[in-house]
Order: structure tokens, then sequence, then C-alpha cells
């Protein structure tokens, strides 16, 4: 029982961090229709940004960790704001295809670039937060998860916020819903998709700094397996869906837990694959998405 | 009321009976029935967002009805893929011409000699006499199908680099090269010009004489259609409101009111 | 009545790789690795353009199909040669073409895995299942002892030259070529530019569809098996993301769905990147740098001057 609580906990930890990278493809792939192949790796620069200025914003107490978190959060949204507007935005109305492959490009760079600016060694990531153990009965929960949970919740509300209550977001999703109308009524597209490009790096920066928190090392590789399992987490859920993308992660981040306490742990990471495939086949709109029918 | 029944007997070629779908809550089509006999030709007139195109998809099996059955040739499709009925003797053109861009106008008829071809993977990788032999029968037949089109001199060019009319005239010939027995025509004329209107209405009569097609005709421009057609049916919102000859339909209150007092003069 | 003009250029090739084979003794060492290296990639991105250009697929798992040949062939030339070999009347150089033929098969059968379940996913969905797919085949391959796991198989005789490389590189580009330029095979290209309409003319799209990666994914597998017992040395990272996206840019730089543009992308791009490859990570980045000015300046391709595509 407790072995199952612990597993739990564990579960919903990682959960958390595939849901934050998972918004981040599902609100693309709603105003662009495509999928940010790049965003795994905006995610790696988030954790290497919080990685060096740790030292100089003083880690290991709470606003200490916070503003490097901000910090992170902050590296990424300019980072793929600039990605959207040098590789992405000159490639508006071609064929998916070609925005793919670029998007592949644009990831093999920001890898390959990493390793030579940050080094293709693993590096020991820092304790920014206060870290402490705590024993709930034979239940063993550190502060690192704490902080990961607590921080996923509040970014989340803070997003159900912006997408919600604001101009900016309620524009959002309008160009979302149908990106022609939304320009007639006076939206600017281009500002929108570039919002929403910052919003969304900013969610995986956030998510790069809790990972490296709870797998203290980091290297320029890191984003990859992350961020297909968050892309998985995000069909799931119904992409275009931010509840779903949610929701997905946390499903993802239990199922990959409770396997990883089985026999079948060495092919942990093959099975997000297996429940993509599974997806695409049985119920291609996700769990939360409906069904679209393309018009003839 | 002029609703003509549909035709019971079974010797119809195509048929609807209370054929309905829905779009989440919207019922794009709503219990409508249709029968349309060997080398008739039929119109399918109705305001924008009636639900014409999407019958022409639900005959071509691109949607399954939430209820009711078509038949081709006594058949029900139920289950069918769109290619299967298409092999059952059905061609369309779409309301947004879909050629195949990329590939040239001959490539474009070719592709849908497929349906009849004898050869298959196999003889593509021996090349064998008799595959040359089916070639060169297949390019002759094209040749001769285009110059009846007179798009001979534009062969060898990209579908795509056709002028507009071109292009409509193109996904026509296209869609009988699949030799249908029944042709559906998604606004054929949409974009033409008076005299392109009135060659492309000959051409229409023209062909259905020549291969003894059965003709369904969505379409706009009302001269065009009581011009061409036969008999005509009316849908609105979905619901089919008439069926008669164009002089019955022209006279008929109710598609007076919802058809041409709205749209009239298009 | 034509002569069949192009079964007697796939025959002369053949003969060619063979005389020449016959005296690649005389050819520098780090010469005939690179041009060795060449023809495989010839047989990878020649299949591979069957899938993602001609029929418009977007399949990024092509490493994974030759990871099925690499490791199918090279198992029957390692581990179980012993018990193969009396089969074959104890000649090897019987044994090699079956075991590449196995891996080719093997990978088909791979390729009709994972092409089935995909038919129904289009673009970029599409491109991250074959994605996945390929991950997969790398994981399993790396939690199985008997083909060494992660350290991978060692000692696979070194049965390819110049006439296995070259010989099999123009088969692939004949068979590919061959079967799209025909009636029946103007219906791959059809069913890239437009599915829909393609269903409507009759066409049945799926099969097309699995053909495909059938076809390209066999060819893979046999690449994957001259790759095995040329380097000698296979393992499961060999066939990761990296090479399945360098198979893929050499798709892209000849044109998809062009049939020359592709061989001279590939025989192009082994040559330029092969010194390169000491500098690893610069590499890639030359890789990616290149995808992106590709699709930004150049889509169709750099060797591509006529439009339309299945020409040239
Ligand atoms: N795939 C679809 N999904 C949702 N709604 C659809 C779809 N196809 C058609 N509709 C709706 O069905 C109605 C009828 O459309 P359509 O058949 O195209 O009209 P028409 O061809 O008569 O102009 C419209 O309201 C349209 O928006
Ligand atoms: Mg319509």
């Amino acid at each position: 029982m407790s072995e199952f609580l612990q597993q739990l906990l564990n579960g919903i930890s990682m959960g958390a961090i595939y849901a934050l990278i998972a918004l981040g493809y599902t609100m693309v792939y709603g105003v662009l229709r495509f999928i940010n192949f790049a965003h795994s790796d905006v995610f790696m620069v988030g954790s290497f940004a919080a990685f060096h200025v740790a030292p100089r914003l003083g880690s290991g107490a709470v606003a200490g960790g916070m503003a490097i978190l901000c910090v992170a959060m902050a590296a990424s949204a300019l980072l793929g704001m600039a990605i959207e507007k040098l590789a992405y935005k000159p490639l508006r109305g071609r064929s998916t295809l070609t925005v793919l492959i670029t998007a592949i490009g644009v990831s093999l760079l920001l890898q390959n670039v990493g390793q030579k600016v940050f080094g293709a060694e693993p590096k020991a990531f820092p304790a920014i937060f206060p870290s402490r153990t705590f024993h709930l009965g034979t239940v063993v929960v550190n502060s690192t998860q704490l902080v990961t949970i607590a921080t996923t919740l509040l970014l989340l509300a803070a997003l159900h916020v912006v997408v919600h209550h604001t101009r900016v977001g309620i524009a959002m999703r309008a160009v979302s819903f149908n990106a022609t109308a939304a320009s007639l009524v006076g939206i600017n597209n281009d500002r929108i998709i570039s919002f929403t490009f910052a919003l969304g790096s900013a969610l995986a920066g956030a998510g790069g700094v809790l990972y490296a928190l709870n797998y203290p090392s980091i290297d320029p590789l890191m984003g990859t397996l992350p961020g297909l399992k968050a892309f998985v987490a995000a069909v799931l859920g119904g992409i275009g869906n931010l509840a779903g993308a949610a929701l997905g992660g946390l499903v993802i981040g239990l199922v990959e837990t409770f396997v990883s306490g089985t026999r079948l742990s060495t092919y942990r990471d093959a099975i997000a694959f297996g429940i993509l495939i599974a997806i695409l086949l049985f119920r291609p709109a996700g769990l939360l998405g409906r069904d679209r029918v393309e018009k003839v | 009321m002029t609703m003509a029944t549909p035709n019971p007997s079974g010797d119809a070629l195509l048929e609807l009976r209370s054929v309905t779908i829905r779009f989440g809550g919207l019922t794009a089509v709503g219990g409508v029935s249709l029968s349309i006999g060997p080398g008739e030709l039929v119109g399918l007139i109705g305001p924008n967002g009636a639900g014409k195109t999407t019958v022409f998809n639900l005959i071509t099996g691109v949607y399954p009805p939430t209820e009711g059955t078509i038949r081709v040739a006594g058949r029900p499709t139920g289950g069918l893929k769109p290619f299967q009925i298409t092999r059952l003797g059905v061609a369309r053109t779409f309301q947004n011409i879909r050629l195949f861009p990329s590939l040239s106008v001959r490539d474009n008829v070719r592709v849908a000699f497929h349906l009849h071809l004898a050869h298959d993977a196999a003889h593509s990788l021996t090349r064998f006499r008799a595959f040359h032999r089916e070639e060169s029968e297949i390019d002759a037949r094209v040749d001769e199908l285009l110059d009846i089109f007179r798009l001979g001199p534009h062969r060898d060019a990209p579908a795509k680099s056709l002028p507009y009319g071109d292009q409509r005239r193109l996904e026509i010939l296209r869609a009988l090269a699949t030799r249908p027995k029944l042709l559906l025509l998604d606004e054929p004329a949409a974009g033409m010009n008076p005299t392109e209107k009135a060659e492309l209405m000959r051409l229409i009569a023209f062909i259905r004489g020549k291969f003894q097609l059965a003709v369904l005709v969505v379409e706009h421009d009302m001269k065009f259609v009581m011009g061409l057609c036969e008999r005509v049916n009316v849908l609105e919102h979905g619901v089919k409101i008439a069926e008669g000859t164009p002089d019955e339909i022209r006279r008929d209150p109710k598609v007076i009111e919802a058809y041409l007092g709205v749209d009239h003069g298009s | 009545m034509r002569f069949p003009k192009s079964q007697l250029w796939l025959a002369l090739a053949l003969v060619v790789a063979g005389v020449v084979s016959a005296f690649s003794g005389r050819i520098n060492d780090y010469f005939l690795d690179v041009a060795l290296g060449a023809g495989i990639n010839i047989v990878l991105a020649v299949s591979l353009n069957l899938i993602n250009g001609f029929t418009g697929q977007f399949s990024l798992g092509h490493a994974g199909f030759m990871a099925v040949g690499a490791y199918t062939s090279a198992l029957m030339t390692t581990t179980f040669a012993s018990r193969l070999l009396p089969l074959v009347g104890g000649q090897a150089w019987i044994l090699f073409p079956c075991a590449l033929l196995a891996g080719g098969l093997l990978a088909a059968v791979a390729g009709i895995a994972v092409g089935a379940p995909s038919l129904r996913l289009k673009g970029d969905y599409l491109a991250i299942v074959t994605l996945g797919f390929g991950e997969i085949i790398k994981v399993v391959l790396q939690n199985i002892d008997v083909v060494g796991a992660a350290r991978g198989l060692y000692g696979v005789p070194a049965h390819a030259n110049v006439f296995w490389v070259f010989g099999l590189a123009a088969v692939t580009v004949y068979v590919v070529w061959a079967l799209v330029n025909s009636t029946y095979g103007r219906g791959f290209l059809a069913v890239a530019d437009d599915e829909i309409a393609a269903e409507a003319m009759g066409l049945d799209t799926t099969r097309y569809k699995v053909t495909a990666f059938v076809v390209g994914s066999f060819f893979a597998g046999l690449a994957g098996g001259l790759y095995a017992h040329l380097k000698g040395y296979i393992n499961p990272t060999g066939f990761d993301f990296n090479k399945s996206i360098e198979i893929v840019v050499i798709v892209i730089l000849g044109g998809m769905g062009r049939h020359v543009g592709v061989v001279a992308a590939a025989i192009l791009l082994s040559v330029v990147m092969e010194p390169l490859r000491r500098f690893g990570d610069y590499r890639m980045i030359l890789y990616a740098l290149l995808l992106i000015v590709l699709m930004l300046t150049r889509p169709q391709g750099l060797f591509v001057w006529r439009s339309g595509r299945g020409t040239a």
C-alpha cells in the first residue's frame, strides 16, 4: 500500500512536468496546426539557463529558487519567440511538412549547438530550492516533489487566468478556433502566434527547471525523451486541448512510474510510444478532444 | 406540391432512402430520398449550405450516413470505402477542384484508367511486352479524351498550371476516365464566364450521350441547371422541398420562397 | 513493340558492379570505404523516397527498418552461422545473400506493422509515430541479450563488397523507378497529391501506402544488412533518430519524388559529409542548418529544375 502511495506521488510529480511541456505542444498546434519539434530543446535550454544563473541568484532559498525559475522561463520564452520569428514565420502558408522539417532542423541545431556551448557531458544541477525529506508513515516525500507539484499547479492556474480572462488569451483561443475568422474580426494573428510561442516556451522552461531538480543532471540532449513523451501526452489528451494536455501528462507520468516498478522497467521509454500508437488507432481525437471530420 | 415519388423499382442507378447525416448538433442532410435512373440528367439545387455537397459526399462514401441507406445499381453502399463506390460506377468532381496538382494533365487522366487496368505492381517491375502494350493503349485513349476536351495542347503541363476553367474541365474528364455510369458534378460552372458556361452545357450534354451516363449536377446558376436538366431536386436546410421538371420547379411557390426569392439572378 | 531497355540498363549496372568488384583490391581503401558508404546511402535514400517522396507519407523511422535488417542478417552470419551454414552446403557466399534477403523480408514485415496502423495518420502525426517506432526498435534491441544488448554485435564477417553494394543500389533504383513509372505507379503520386481525390478515382489508397512502406522498408532492411557486413560491428544507437534524419536530409536535398536528384544527393552528401565525421557535432550542426536553409529557400530540393514530380 505504501509502495503504491509512493509510486503515486512519484508519478504525479513526473506527470506534472510532462503536463507543462505538453501544454506548449498543444497551444502551438492549436494556432499553427503543426508539431513544434524544437519545443523539447527549448525545455533543455530552460534548464541550462537556470543552471547558469543559479550561482548568481543564490540557490537554496525559496525566493532565490523562484527568481531562477522566472529567469529560465523568460529565457525560454525569448528563445521560443525567436525561433518562431526566424524559422517558422517565413514559412506561413507553406505545407505542414515544410514547417515540420524546419522544426526538426531547429531541434537538431539547438541540440548540437548546445553540445558545443554547454558541453556534451552531463552537469549536476544544484538544489535551487530548500531541500528536505519528510516521512509520512512509510512514504518518503521530498520537498522537490512538493515544489514540482506546487509550481505546476500555480502555473496551470495562471495559464487558466491568462487564457480565459485576458484579451490576449481570448484572442489566442479565437485564432486556435478559426484563424481566418479571427483575422477578420481584427485580431493580429502574428502577434497572437508570437505570444503563444512565448507562453508555451515559458512553461517548457519551467518544466526544464523542475525536471532538472528531480533528476539532478542536465545535458544538451536531455529534451528529446521528455519532449516526445510530453507530445504523446498532448495527443493523448486531445491535441489543441489545454485541459487534455495536463491530463495526458499526468496519465503518462503515472503509467511510466508504475511500469518502472515492474519487470518491464527497462522498456519504460518505449511505453509512451506504445500508448501513442494505441490512441491514434482507437481514439485519434484523444481523451478530451472532439472528432473533427475533414470537410471535402 | 410536385414531390414525385422516388422511382420504386429496383432498376434505379442510384437510390437514396431517407438519408440523414449530422455533424455534431447540425443536421446537414435530413431524410433525403432521391432516385436516378440510367442515362438521366438530374439537377440538385438549393441555397448555400443547403447540403448539396454533403449529399455528394454521402453518395461517394466520404461520410457514412447517420441514418438511411444508399444503393448504387441496387447494391447498398454501407460500409464501402470511397474507392469501392467509384468501382461500382460512380465518379465525381469536387466543388473546390481537387486535381493532382503536381502531376501532368496526361497523368491526371491516366490515374483514372487505373480502375480498368489489367496490370499491377508486378507487371510494372517486370515490364514485359503485355505491359507495354497496355500502356500504349492507355496513352492512346488518354489522348483521345484530351482531344475531346480540347486539352491536348496542355498534356504535359502540370495540372496546377492550367487556367481555372481548364482545371474544371480536366476534373470532369478525369472523372469520365473511370468510365462511370453515374457522374456527379459539384458546381462545374462556378467561376466561368457565360461563354464558357454555354460551352460546358454543350459538353455535358454531349458526353452524357456519347458515354451513356446518368449525370447529377449541383449548380448555383439557375439558367444552367434549368437549361440542362430534365429533372430538378431542391434542397433547403438539408431537406428536400421539391422535385420536378424545370418548369414545375420554376412555378413551385415553396421553391420561389426558399430559393429564387433569396438568391435570384445569381 | 518497345525493347525492354530498362532491364538492359539494370543488367549492365550489375555487370559493371561485378567487374569493378573483381578489381576492387586496387582501389584506395579510404576511397572504397566512402564509395561503399555512398552506395548504401543510395539504397536507403531511394527506398525512403518511395515512401516520403512519391507516396507523400512522412517516415522518420527509416533507420529502424535498417536496424531490423542489420540485426537479422548479422545474427544469421554470426551467432546462428554454425547452424545455418550446413543448410547451404557450408558456403558462406550463399549464406550472405540469404541473410540479406531475410533481413529485408523481416524489415518488410516491420513495414507492414508500422504502415498499417499509420495509414489514417497524416503528415506530422505519421512522422512522430514512425519516429516512435524507431525508438521502440532501439529500446527493444538494447534489451535483448542474444543481439548483444547495448554493447552491440561484434565480428560480423565483411561480406559486403562493391558488387553487393552497388548491385543492390542498382536494383533499388530500378525497382522504385519501374514501380512508379506506369499507369499503376502514377497511383503513388496521386495519393501524395490528394488522397481524397485519389480515392474518388477508385484508387485503393491504403494499399498504395502499405505497398510503399513494405517495399521501402524491405530495401532499408537490405541496406542494414549491407551496412552490418561492411562495418563488421553494429549497435542500437547506430540506428537512432540521427541516422533517420540523415536519410531524410538526402531525400529532401535531392528533391522528394525525384530519381536522379536523390541518387546524386546520396552521393554528394556521403562524399562531403564522410570527412566531417571526425568533427562529430559540427557535422550534425551542418545537417541542421542545411535542413533549415533548404526549407526556407529551396523546399523542392537542390537538384530540381523542371516542375512536375516523377520526371527526373
Ligand atoms: N465535415 C463537416 N463537418 C461539419 N459540418 C459540415 C461538414 N461538411 C458540411 N458541413 C455543414 O453542412 C452544411 C451543408 O454544407 P454543404 O453540403 O457544403 O452545402 P452546399 O454544398 O449545399 O453549399 C453546412 O452548414 C456545412 O457547414
Ligand atoms: Mg457545396
